[in-house]
């Protein structure tokens, strides 16, 4: 979707905020939240590209101005109740349905490391024949989806060159909405960083983004 | 596909009145939130709800807590890039598959499972970003920095990464090539900055966070730089 949250190019977001010795949360309830959606998500209620689209869906004006974690706690709470683990009623009132059985917890304490140290692998190891080669030329797709897309707008339509296969990968565009893995070829396309920008840009200077097969096609 | 219940959970209407959907106005200040008790009593109020449920397990918040405060952080990377300078056969394992060499030292896992070393040379420069969300290598550089999150950094970073290293207070020459990373799907990527001099445990902690995403050089022994 051509969303806010696409924001590579655009003017005027101010300056870079730097702080010095910065911590890792820095409000208690960051941390809470960080640790809850994860541990929501060992449910495996929903990929992580659905938790993207989720945060992609909070609308503009909320999305600049909210904070990192307070993202993560509306896209949580609006798939909490899209995947029926919590009910609306139940988020009203802060305690259980009284007919809700209670479940025992996915993510317990010892399994914890485990789980942070094998992550979700998005790579397939199924056999899919790659569309373009090495040092091949390329156009990104000139495409609008409504929904999920990692085709950032400032790259469509753009003349770039294939650098690196990274094999191949669930593709976001449909994973996002339940519609299945669709496994395909990732490639590293540079982009002249003139081609994205025009004269502004310095001559040696590149882009490089990771698109997958359907984002592609032959320059 | 957003109708009812849009991401603000401030949305109107009878449901979302009060409990776990209420949420007040409150100040803004990019890159620097001042955080609303507000979100304090909704997350409390979220985390006791799903313990009741028997969603979530509170050992398991504070182990996951604990993990990202204490253990995994861009000390991890600095181990990295400091055994890649000594260590030639190491770097060459980590620049043609570095998820491997990475997991020689031990690290591996979320958000860093498809893992990516550029190597920067007097003549190019690798500059690492998001512009679509903050995708960032947690196992080796762990929770990304407020910066790295903020709108400005990921709408600048592609279009003008010469002023955005300007403000670092790095200024590159125009015959060093600059290269921008832009993380759009599950490839992590950590930048193997250029190597002063030393041994491998002096030269780990030479080695900063923001010269492993790119926004600073290592410094020399002795002159420090900012984080």
């Amino acid at each position: 979707m051509n969303g806010v949250h696409d924001m590579g190019g655009m003017h005027d977001m101010g300056p870079i905020q730097y702080e010095k010795n910065e911590p890792v949360f820095h409000e208690l309830w960051e941390s809470r939240a960080f640790a809850i959606a994860l541990a929501v998500g060992a449910w495996g209620k929903w990929p992580i590209d659905a938790s993207r689209h989720q945060k992609e869906l909070i609308p503009p004006a909320e999305y600049l101005r909210m904070s990192y974690y307070e993202k993560w706690i509306a896209e949580l709470v609006e798939l909490l109740v899209k995947s029926g683990l919590v009910t609306a009623a139940e988020l009203e009132s802060g305690v259980p349905a009284a007919s809700s059985p209670k479940a025992v917890p996915q993510l317990t304490a010892d399994k914890v490391s485990p789980l942070i140290a094998h992550g979700g692998p998005a790579s397939r190891d199924v056999p899919v024949v790659p569309r373009f080669q090495m040092g091949q030329r390329v156009r990104a797709r000139n495409k609008h989806p409504v929904g999920h897309t990692r085709l950032p707008r400032y790259v469509r339509a753009k003349l770039g060159t294939i650098d690196r296969d990274h094999g191949v990968f669930v593709f976001p565009d449909t994973n996002a909405h339940f519609l299945g893995e669709k496994p395909q070829h990732v490639y590293s396309v540079r982009f002249a960083a003139s081609e994205l920008w025009g004269e502004q840009a310095a001559p040696r200077d590149a882009v490089y983004l990771d698109l997958w097969d359907d984002y592609l096609e032959p320059a | 596909m957003n109708t009812t219940r849009s991401g603000s959970l401030t949305a109107t209407g009878p449901a979302t009145t009060g409990g776990l959907t209420h949420a007040q106005d409150h100040g803004h200040d990019q890159g620097h939130q001042t955080v609303p008790s507000d979100l304090t009593l909704r997350v409390k109020a979220l985390e006791s709800l799903l313990v009741e449920k028997g969603l979530v397990d509170r050992a398991a918040l504070d182990a996951l807590i604990d993990t990202y405060e204490h253990k995994v952080g861009p000390r991890n990377g600095a181990r990295v890039i400091a055994r890649a300078w000594v260590d030639p056969a190491y770097k060459q394992r980590l620049l043609t598959n570095a998820t491997a060499a990475i997991a020689e030292l031990g690290y591996s896992g979320m958000q860093g499972e498809h893992m990516v070393v550029v190597e920067n040379t007097p003549k190019l420069h690798n500059l690492v970003v998001c512009t679509l969300c903050s995708c960032y290598p947690w196992p080796v550089l762990g929770l990304p920095p407020v910066w790295y999150k903020s709108s400005p950094y990921r709408s600048r970073a592609v279009i003008d990464p010469r002023g955005v290293l300007c403000e670092f207070g790095l200024e590159l020459p125009k015959d060093v090539e600059v290269r921008v990373w832009d993380s759009t799907a599950e490839l992590r990527y950590l930048v193997l900055p250029e190597r002063p001099t030393g041994s491998e445990e002096a030269l780990e902690a030479l080695v900063t966070r923001d010269a492993m995403i790119g926004v600073a050089k290592i410094a020399p022994p002795g002159e420090g730089s900012r984080a």
